[in-house]
């Protein structure tokens, strides 16, 4: 049989799901667990069919909770793992992402948003979950997520999730679109040597000394993997650093407080974004995934009315930039913050901004891209 | 026991203009059903092809009222509605004499939906459920299930050059149910009219829970010619793959025997999804094939009833 390799090498035409897929193939993903949702199925579709030839596993389960809880366990065993949902199907895996954040377990979850609520548009675009990406499973914990704005774009960035899941021992979101994921662009996959990996942190000391959740100086313990002859307690339960449940408060404070701190206190390695003509903006638009696309339009027509308007793209979302937005916010007049929900990251910004600049919603139900002319309108009266 | 003639003089419940794809076995089922249930139903229905061909906006194929749930629970949203009738029924607020039936597909019943499923069963309510049984996740364009034949292709368990289709038996949902011990459950078949009618009459009459699972052919998943629909439907029966029959009060009863039982092999020809069975290569995972459905056969007669001949 012809096998192809896992990084493809070379000059593609694929729609966003498939470099997904791609992405995490090239990022060592050799287990993924699945179950079917428009607009994200591709993604499972397409794994069932590469990871047989790179000697991987696809299952398919029975629903979204089993999904979840199977990359969690096959990451447990050692696999770089992944799945892949959309609105109905995330909102079932939450319990089961707390479980992910709880263990400290590498893995990397991408939602390829739709419309809701409930079963809303299932093939039609929305970016109603980012805040659910926040909040969305129970209890205090910080969260990483990403979004992509193209093909190319989703492909970099899901090998940057499963960099970050290695790093911090935690799940990493991708919080796609329908209109990413179904678009279809050039992608180019590099060599397989310029594609940089982040292994995972085995324990360096023996299995007598070895505590699961004693933590290294960035506060992210070293993971021992089924099979390697250290013992393991894994429990959703406020446990110890030996891993054994432990009710009380105290042990709720140690524990809770690192998995906070291991993100909030290593933001600089994580916060990424993209910023064109900020310094000196009157107006700064700030989007991220298809519709900090679909605000290019707009800003160049605003730049040709002689405004001075600037691109803020968050690429890394959670945690959020909120020390560079406060920055940007005292040198503006206002942000304009066009997003597919009805102000989500939009009251980010304004949290960020402490009142120096204002900021201007542009929502959308939806069911479609922004209107142009209403992100233009937005710009121009922010800019008075 | 209605008869043809009475069947078709009554009103269509599921309206003609609905956006179900040619050919498709599920439409004729549903209408079957509810030629039998009449206008005094409630219908939920599952996130699933039914819901999505009948309920595009601004229209609605249903001349009953309808409440679609999400994906996983349709028998619990059932289930609410039929608690609130009893109650209201109690305080005298409603009069008419309802019934509750719950549609779902083999992905919405067979996986995610099984455990509302068997809450329900297990609660007791009052409700016919009804499996339109189309053998993948045809609404997202044919990924596997529960309910997926040995070997057949879908999109997530292709047919490649080592690993040719799903490896795995199709999951006996009917058995399932039935260790619930409700008081009736039966497999049924769109092509056998008056012994799917007859069920839904018997399934309706009962003071508990009742199940349908109806073999649903699909044109685009199966993949053979719109037209085939019932012949497809038929060989399904005549192989016994999927034997028609009752669990009534614990009790089974085979309610059509196959005159002379057809070699498996006559059904997965015209599927597409079944190719590989009959090219060079394929006769062994045929084999494999045939030889569970034997095995099941053979149970199901060593449990059930003696049929009766023709005249007793």
């Amino acid at each position: 049989m012809e096998s192809k390799g896992a990084v493809l090498t070379g000059e593609h035409f694929i729609s966003g799901n498939e470099a997904c897929a791609e992405g995490a193939l090239a990022a060592g993903c050799r287990f993924f667990a699945g179950y079917p949702i428009t607009p994200s199925t591709e993604v499972a579709e397409h794994m069932a069919e590469r990871l047989p030839e790179v000697g991987g596993t696809f299952i398919q389960m029975e629903d979204e909770l089993a999904s979840m809880n199977a990359i969690l366990g096959a990451a447990w065993a050692g696999a770089k793992t992944m799945s892949a949902t959309s609105g109905p199907g995330f909102s079932l895996m939450m319990e089961n992402l707390g479980l992910g954040i709880m263990t400290e377990t590498p893995c990397v979850l991408v939602n390829i948003q739709r419309g809701g609520p409930s079963t809303g548009l299932p093939t039609l675009v929305g970016q109603g979950d980012m805040m659910q990406a926040r909040w969305g499973s129970h209890g205090p914990y910080e969260i990483i997520a990403l979004s992509p704005s193209s093909p190319q774009e989703i492909f970099d960035l899901t090998i940057k999730a499963f960099n970050l899941s290695e790093q911090f021992r935690i799940p990493v979101l991708i919080m796609s679109d329908e209109v990413v994921g179904h678009m279809t662009e050039k992608v180019i996959i590099p060599p397989a040597d310029d594609i940089k990996l982040t292994p995972r942190r085995t324990p360096k000391v023996s299995p007598e000394k070895y505590l699961p959740y004693d933590p290294d100086e960035d506060l992210v313990p070293a993971m021992a993997l089924a099979g390697q002859g250290y013992k393991m307690h894994v429990t959703g339960l406020t446990h110890d650093r030996k891993g054994y449940p432990v009710i009380t408060e105290e042990a709720q404070i140690e524990l809770v407080q690192r998995l906070i701190d291991k993100i909030r206190k290593n933001r600089d390695k994580i916060i990424e974004y993209h910023e064109d003509q900020c310094e000196g903006a009157d107006v700064i638009v700030c989007s991220y995934g298809i519709s900090a696309r679909t605000s290019l339009l707009p800003i160049q027509l605003a730049r040709e009315e002689g405004l001075k308007v600037g691109l803020f793209k968050p690429i890394v979302v959670w945690p959020f930039p909120e020390e560079r937005i406060g920055q940007l916010a005292a040198g503006v007049k206002a942000f304009v913050v066009p997003e597919i929900n009805y102000g989500q990251i939009s009251l980010e910004v304004e949290r960020c901004a402490h009142g120096k600049a204002e900021v201007i919603q542009v929502p959308h139900a939806g069911g479609g891209i922004h209107d142009p002319a209403k992100v233009l309108e937005a710009i121009r009266r922010a800019a008075k | 026991m209605a008869t043809l003639k009475d069947l078709a003089s009554r009103e269509d419940l599921l309206t003609g203009g609905h956006r179900a794809c040619a050919g498709c076995g599920m439409t004729s089922i549903v209408r079957q059903i509810l030629l039998v249930a009449g206008k005094n139903v409630v219908v939920g229905c599952a996130t699933g092809c039914l819901e999505v061909t009948t309920t595009i906006f601004p229209y609605s194929a249903w001349r009953v009222p309808f409440i679609h749930s999400a994906f996983e629970n349709v028998a619990a949203t059932v289930s609410g509605i039929e608690t609130a009738y009893r109650s209201l029924r109690k305080q005298g607020k409603i009069q008419e004499d309802m019934r509750f039936i719950a549609f779902g597909g083999d992905g919405g019943t067979y996986d995610i939906g099984i455990q509302a499923l068997s809450g329900a069963l297990e609660r007791g309510h009052k409700m016919l459920y009804v499996c339109y049984d189309n053998e993948a996740y045809m609404n997202t364009g044919n990924q596997r299930s529960g309910a997926t034949p040995f070997s057949a292709h879908t999109s997530t368990c292709p047919v490649g050059s080592v690993i040719k289709g799903k490896q795995q038996f199709n999951k006996d949902l009917t058995s399932i149910v039935a260790a619930h011990g409700v008081p009736y459950v039966a497999q049924a078949n769109g092509a056998f009219w008056k012994d799917l009618t007859t069920k839904v009459e018997k399934a309706l009459s009962v003071d508990g829970p009742s199940f349908l699972n109806v073999l649903s052919p699909c044109v685009l998943g199966w993949k053979y010619p719109t037209d085939e629909t019932v012949e497809i439907s038929k060989l399904a029966v005549d192989t016994c793959f999927w034997p028609l029959y009752e669990v009534d009060e614990g009790v089974y009863r085979i309610t059509h025997v196959p005159p002379k039982k057809k070699p498996l092999g006559e059904w997965t020809k015209p599927q597409g999804r079944f190719r590989h069975f009959h090219q060079p290569g394929g006769e062994a995972l045929l084999a494999r094939a045939q030889a569970e459905v034997d095995r099941r056969w053979e149970k199901l007669l060593s449990i059930s009833e003696k049929p009766r001949k023709p005249g007793q």
